[in-house]
């Protein structure tokens, strides 16, 4: 079922309309959870086995994790006495392998499905470039939204083992946090800490919490049907024939993904985000203003936060304070002396982080090689920031609103160009194509109407524009006053309702779905 | 709004809001769908033909199903003027045989006919083909088991019957190819027919066609002859005339095969076939001045002349009122005569004019 499918718009006003009517508060989370597994049955009935094995595995291993360290805890209180420090920190030292390895079990399975059903015919295609004889692909489903629940149930596990949650004993409840419909498809990643209540005990049903639920809904819709799907008609031509559209062709390439990416996966977060604020949820944020961003760091800090959050405190952290790492870090500060050894391990850490997001982000080459490019940029960026204060502080450019408007926009060209990779999905053809906007000198094509040979006619290209700069108003609307146009308009309730209306007559009328458009899935259905 | 705690004119104050808010989107979504589905009022006008009888009053005692061949070809006031027979033409454009057996269930919600007559050419067709041919014929039909029905024969591969509930969700894409004539013609539609017969009035003197391609398989498909079957059990059922007839045009190719499976089934179930082919001198039919199209359709001076033919066969051979002695069938039926009259001397002035049609047919296109 897809977002934008119509089956689905009819199970999601049923599930609404019988959960606020019908299903008393305290036992709302059980239909919650009959709707997700519903929802991932008619997506295809074997996911189910994935999901349940999953969670299963989450499920029996935090608990067998938390009981023994209270044990452990417990047999230390009541032994108080009969332990000396260094006893005790030999105890805590033997015991805690016990947890790690309940950790590890739980991490080895879970992340070994996923390994397995996503990444098996790329670790063999990889094997076959150097093979005369290639080995056959293997025929394994990969579960919709396996990344999402998977991270989702390995943050919980390290949770658990780090104490900072307590153990789901009811493992109907635990499934529905690693199954919440509204966010397999495309996230948020949420972690226990921040799901688990308000998915278990979901606010009462209420005009303004369901209202701006609803309103964002349909700004998700109009989003991903009137602006995404339409421009990805365009987007397709000129990616799939890249001899015919080199040069200046790039640059709009650039363009219309930026534009297309960004109102396809906040189109859909704010699809997700809306549904489970109808249903009482408040689901995490994933999204703020990205392309407001003035440098590559706070970019990610802004887009895609949920995983951004996730690499951080799971891996990056991790790593970083790792006794190998730490060693490493003595190690090269002796040898390459402060300067630099310092910065050894944030590297070899922030490279982790960004080979593991390439790699999640896809199993293909393009995606390792986009992010290891995230990681160079970044570490570059970095590393030219005391020359930027140099500069800064000689000019004296730094907080002046042009400059600012300057910095947003050198992000903006600088993350777009790399989301080139994600655009062409061969490495080889993003260098040669990026590489044609400086030596095909073609600008003048673009005005020769060759643009509406795409697939896309004037009208396509004014809706598009005209539901850009709405979109563009809304957001900076948000930067200027910091909060959300929406919970402006809810305070003149007429005003919301005639929003709302046209909202939804503009995507009814101006969406590219239904016969003649192929409307695109959900850009992160895949992950 | 100021909020009163326990003081209902707040939640008056929101139930209206919600009250207004869900009017106004169901007002909208209504309106625009009808300014954005085709009115099929200019140029192509077959996808307005079914739903024009929804607005005949007088009664019919003979009910034309069929394509083309009928409602291009026969002249139904020509039928009432020489005969006094009330007849409609529920046809459209490329009508399958099961959309024409669905026609016929939806027209006995309304009336029973003595006779009907149904035009075999469809029968060649055994799959639905095409998406804007099933659309001319079946968004005209009104709601009713039959139509669903209608369209669940018809869909073709990426169809929906959703798309046909809320036409708005096919034709939402429109906006970008409205015309003045969609605007003009959002709650009313101007009659394009007369009791279903399309009138053309220019000539294009038949002309040499293809020869005729030999075919793997000159079966009739079995779906169309089980929907024959289906229309011949419904008029016996409902004690109605069932006549099988061919049209006298000689392309698209009716090949002889085809012919004798027809004519088989006529006879094993007793009932008329009549192939107009071979008596197309008998008709009269001079195609060097009888067709608008090179030979595929009759203008109106052939169907007038084919009317006459089948009309006198459909007197002779069955019991039928002969209207024009019922005032007030009659006085409905001058309405269309005048209609008819009109339309005639409307064409016949562009014709003299421009030498062609230019506010008929291809030329009046509009996107």
């Amino acid at each position: 079922m897809l977002f934008t499918s119509l089956q689905f718009i009819v199970f999601i006003a049923v599930l609404t309309a019988v959960y606020h009517l019908f299903v008393p508060q305290n036992e709302k989370w059980g239909l919650l959870l009959i709707a997700s597994l519903a929802f991932y049955f008619f997506a295809d009935p074997r996911y189910l086995i994935f999901i349940g094995v999953t969670a299963f595995t989450a499920y029996v291993f935090a608990i067998l994790t938390e009981d023994y360290n209270s044990k452990r805890k417990a047999y230390l209180k009541a032994n108080k006495e009969s332990f000396d420090s260094e006893s005790k920190k030999k105890y805590k030292a033997t015991t805690a392998r016990v947890s790690k390895l309940f950790l590890a079990l739980a991490l080895i399975i879970n992340l070994g499905i996923l390994a397995a059903t996503k990444y098996t015919n790329f670790v063999i295609d990889t094997i076959n470039t150097w093979r005369t004889e290639p080995l056959s692909f293997v025929n394994i489903i990969i579960p919709m939204g396996i990344s999402f629940y998977t991270f989702q149930t390995v943050s919980y596990s390290i949770d658990i083992s780090r104490g900072t949650v307590k153990a789901q004993r009811n493992f109907w409840k635990f499934l529905l946090f690693t199954s919440f419909f509204p966010q397999l498809v495309q996230g948020p990643i949420s972690r226990y800490g921040d799901l688990s209540e308000t998915l278990y005990n979901p606010k009462p049903l209420e005009l303004r919490n369901f209202s701006l639920g609803l309103i964002r809904i349909l700004w998700g819709y109009f989003k991903k049907l009137v602006i995404a799907d339409r421009l990805v008609i365009g987007l397709k031509t000129l990616v799939e024939t890249p001899d015919e559209y080199k040069g200046a062709y790039v640059f709009v390439v650039m363009m219309l993904y930026a534009a297309q990416l960004y109102c396809d996966f906040t189109g859909g977060i704010d699809i997700t985000i809306g549904i489970a604020q109808t249903l009482g949820v408040t689901v995490k944020e994933n999204f703020d203003l990205p392309y407001f961003s003035k440098n590559i760091k706070e970019y990610w800090n802004r887009w895609h936060m949920t995983m951004g959050t996730w690499f951080t405190d799971y891996i990056f952290y991790p790593l970083s304070v790792s006794p190998t790492m730490l060693k490493l870090s003595k190690w090269s500060r002796q040898h390459l002396g402060n300067a630099i050894g310092k910065r050894v391990t944030v590297y070899i850490s922030c490279f982790c982080v960004w080979l593991a997001t390439g790699i999640w982000h896809g199993a293909a080459w393009h995606f390792v090689v986009w992010g290891l490019m995230n990681f160079v940029v970044i570490m570059a960026s970095q590393e030219l920031e005391p020359l930027y204060a140099k500069f800064h502080n000689k000019f004296g450019f730094k907080g002046k609103k042009w400059y600012s408007a300057f910095e947003i926009l050198r992000t903006f060209l600088l993350m777009s160009s790399l989301k080139l990779f994600d655009c062409y999905r061969d490495v080889g053809l993003t260098f040669k194509m990026f590489g044609s906007m400086f030596y095909t000198f073609n600008i003048g094509k673009l005005f020769n109407g060759s643009l509406l040979e795409l697939g896309l006619n004037k009208g396509d290209y004014w809706v598009a524009s005209i539901a850009l700069v709405i979109v563009f108003l809304v957001s900076l609307y948000k930067k200027l006053k910091g909060r959300e146009a929406r919970e402006m308009l809810f305070e003149k309730l007429p005003l919301f309702v005639l929003c709302a209306v046209c909202l939804l007559l503009a995507t009814v009328v101006f969406g590219a779905y239904g016969t003649g458009f192929d409307a695109s899935q959900f850009i992160y259905n895949q992950f | 709004m100021k909020k009163v705690k326990g003081f209902s004119l707040y939640k008056v104050y929101v139930v209206s809001c919600i009250v207004l808010g869900i009017a106004a989107a169901f007002f909208g979504l209504w309106f625009l769908q009808k300014l954005l589905v085709p009115k099929y009022q200019r140029g192509v006008v077959e996808g307005a033909m079914i739903a024009e009888y929804y607005d005949s009053e007088e009664p019919h005692e003979v009910i034309f199903l069929g394509d083309c061949e009928v409602y291009e070809n026969i002249s139904t006031v020509a039928l009432y003027r020489d005969y006094g027979i009330s007849s409609y033409i529920r046809g459209s454009a490329q009508q399958l045989t099961w959309q024409s057996y669905y026609l016929l269930e939806d027209t006995l919600r309304y009336e029973t006919p003595r006779v009907v007559v149904f035009n075999v050419l469809a029968l060649k067709y055994g799959e639905p083909q095409s998406e804007s041919y099933n659309r001319m014929t079946l968004d005209g039909m009104a709601w009713s088991s039959s139509k669903w029905n209608a369209i669940e024969a018809s869909m073709t591969e990426g169809e929906n019957m959703i798309d046909y509930v809320f036409p708005i969700l096919r034709y939402h894409s429109r906006w970008n190819e409205l015309t003045r004539t969609d605007f003009e013609h959002v709650f009313q539609r101007d009659r394009v027919t007369i009791n279903g017969y399309y009138m053309r009035t220019d000539i294009l003197p038949e002309a040499e066609f293809p020869s005729s391609m030999p075919l793997a398989d000159y079966t009739l498909p079995e779906t169309s002859m089980e929907y024959l079957e289906m229309m011949f059990d419904l008029c016996r059922e409902n004690d109605i005339e069932f006549v099988l007839i061919k049209a006298p045009t000689l392309y698209p190719y009716w090949y002889e095969e085809w012919d004798d499976q027809v004519r088989e089934f006529a006879d094993s179930h007793h009932i008329p076939y009549i192939n107009y082919i071979q008596l197309r001198d008998q008709i009269g039919l001079d195609m060097t001045t009888d067709t608008y199209d090179a030979g595929l359709h009759l203008n109106l001076a052939g169907a007038e002349k084919f009317a006459d033919y089948i009309g006198r066969y459909l007197v002779i051979n069955y019991d039928l009122t002969d209207y024009r002695e019922v005032p007030e069938v009659a006085r409905l039926w001058e309405d269309d005569i005048q209609f008819y009259d009109q339309l005639r001397d409307a064409q016949n002035a562009e014709l003299a004019e421009y030498g062609e049609l230019r506010s008929w047919g291809a030329n009046a296109i509009e996107n």
